[in-house]
């Protein structure tokens, strides 16, 4: 692990951590609904501030706390246009199977690749420092993924390359 | 200090939990249902299920003499349920509100309760003899937003209520022919329904999560969503109150809080375990735990250090470490705090019911 990705990661635990304190709370708007409320953005009141936590202009992630939800937004690092296609499809890969993630936001906050959308009715069945411990572990896993994905690419090419290139040798 | 007593009854979250006065029933709001579990040796066994909500069951409360469960649901209802030779008989109260009914606490006099509730508005109810039900009267005044807990004062007619406006007031519930005049105190003299006794914001605008009185009723606590527990004493009538005192500590914020004697406060929450705060209106601080961390009979400790144990855990679970459990006895958010036995005005044994589906019995 990098100097600079343990403080980050320190930082998000942390501030996920204070974040997740979910209730029940149903809606003050509609007659017997419960909605996320960070979603719903109904009562100003029950909203709290967003929280952007930032390793460079390249990687970032905004949490948004609610009374009884937590949306949480990542920044994949996409250093080229490689990288940039890549995170697309790995994101785009993992949204389509939104409902068996439970967390999984099926649309990203715009200017984010990936979103986890976190209720109070998630807390209660899971375990809360669990699920930090994905959300953190996932942002370390993501980097490692991308970059090996754009390693294989590159090997590949390379190979295509060499195998189209052999007969006018 | 001996070992709390811990029952787990499911894998669901206990909303709300209350012992009957002999301590021998215990109603557990679960989903949509209301579950009275009965003491059989040193366990608590299902013995009937109270059904008539049909959302989210948010409060109940037994009242210690006359053995009646009221309970109340996010469907915007409160059921009284008496009991009877053939079971509970539920009466329908006429809350008169659209929104969710958030909590519930009957008066310590037991002929009011008070229900909080997402219509910005709090319904006193009582029983009318010529009608034959429960009715109610809003408390609305000041209220913007969502009531999330309520408390009485032990004189039966101040009510205190915290709310997602980050505010905590006391109101008069005076209600004619139900109630007799109370004493005046620093509260208030003259005490007609929907006079506003008190009103203190948190700080940093946290929603207040838990209010209470203290033995004596002079005093009142409650707990924001900043981690901060707030002790304010009043003066006089209509007089700015003598001291406020905000303890803000590093911990989560706590959901419940319970006086112990005046001098000490138990406060418990997102932290998964109880908290003790002493003082008085010079000041106040965090003194310590109630629960003793690394308890002998955890067990785990040692056999985690054996080379086949580590193995055998690398091979199940691909880590060397199972930190799946946390060290609290509660595993998960502690929703509701209340005293279990009481010596005059100190608080020797409380309970506790979590988001994890357990009840605990400490010994403070």
């Amino acid at each position: 692990m990098s100097q600079s990705l343990r403080p980050y990661l320190q930082a998000v635990r942390s501030s996920l951590t204070a974040a997740l304190c979910l209730s029940n709370f149903a809606s003050q708007t509609a007659e017997r609904h419960n909605v996320p409320e960070v979603e719903a953005r109904t009562s100003p009141e029950v909203l709290l501030t967003p929280l952007t936590v930032a390793r460079n202009e390249n990687e970032r992630v905004l949490i948004e706390p609610s009374i009884n939800s937590i949306r949480i937004s990542i920044k994949i690092k996409q250093a080229d246009e490689i990288e940039h296609i890549l995170v697309h499809k790995f994101t785009r890969f993992l949204t389509q199977r939104a409902e068996s993630f439970f967390i999984l936001r099926r649309k990203p906050i715009k200017g984010y690749d990936i979103s986890f959308l976190i209720t109070n009715f998630h807390t209660e069945e899971m375990l809360k420092h669990k699920l930090v411990d994905f959300i953190i572990q996932f942002m370390e896993e993501v980097d490692k993924e991308i970059s090996e994905m754009k390693l294989f690419l590159n090997a590949r090419a390379r190979f295509v390359a060499e195998s189209f290139l052999t007969p006018f040798d | 200090m001996s070992a709390p007593e811990v029952h787990h009854l499911f894998h669901n979250p206990i909303a709300d939990h209350s012992f009957s006065a002999d301590r021998k029933t215990l109603a557990i709001a679960r989903d949509t249902t209301v579950e009275l579990y009965g003491k059989v040796g040193n366990a608590f066994k299902l013995k009937d299920e109270l059904k008539g909500h049909d959302k989210t069951v948010t409060s109940i409360d037994i009242a210690p003499n006359s053995g009646r469960i009221v309970s109340c649901s996010q469907d915007r209802n409160a059921i009284v349920w008496e009991p009877t030779d053939q079971g509970y008989k539920p009466t329908l109260v006429l809350l008169r509100i659209n929104r969710a009914a958030t909590f519930v606490r009957w008066s310590p006099n037991e002929t009011k309760f008070a229900v909080g509730s997402g219509d910005r508005l709090i319904a006193i109810c009582y029983f009318e003899e010529e009608n034959d039900w429960w009715v109610s009267k809003h408390l609305k005044k000041p209220i913007r937003s969502t009531i999330t807990t309520v408390a009485w004062h032990p004189n039966s007619v101040l009510l205190a209520a915290g709310s997602t406006d980050a505010h905590a007031r006391v109101f008069s519930s005076f209600i004619k022919g139900v109630d007799a005049r109370p004493d005046p105190s620093a509260w208030g003299e003259r005490l007609p329904f929907n006079t506003i006794c008190g009103e203190y914001l948190n700080n940093s605008a946290g929603w207040v999560h838990s209010v209470a009185f203290s033995p004596s009723g002079d005093a009142l606590a409650f707990a924001a969503h900043d981690s901060s527990i707030t002790v304010v004493y009043p003066s006089a009538p209509e007089q700015p109150p003598r001291a406020v005192v905000t303890i803000n500590t590093q911990l989560l914020p706590f959901m419940s809080l319970i006086w112990n004697g005046e001098a000490e406060i138990i406060a418990a929450g997102y932290d998964c375990e109880a908290f003790k705060f002493k003082g008085n209106e010079g000041g106040w601080q965090l003194s310590g735990t109630v629960e003793q961390k690394s308890r002998p009979g955890m067990g785990g400790d040692q056999r985690e250090e054996s080379a086949l144990n580590m193995f055998k855990q690398m091979d199940l679970k691909g880590k060397v470490k199972d930190d799946t459990q946390l060290k609290t006895v509660h595993q998960n958010t502690i929703t509701m705090i209340r005293p279990y036995q009481t010596n005059g005005d100190a608080v020797t044994k409380f309970s506790s019911s979590g988001v994890d589906g357990r009840i605990v019995v400490w010994t403070v």
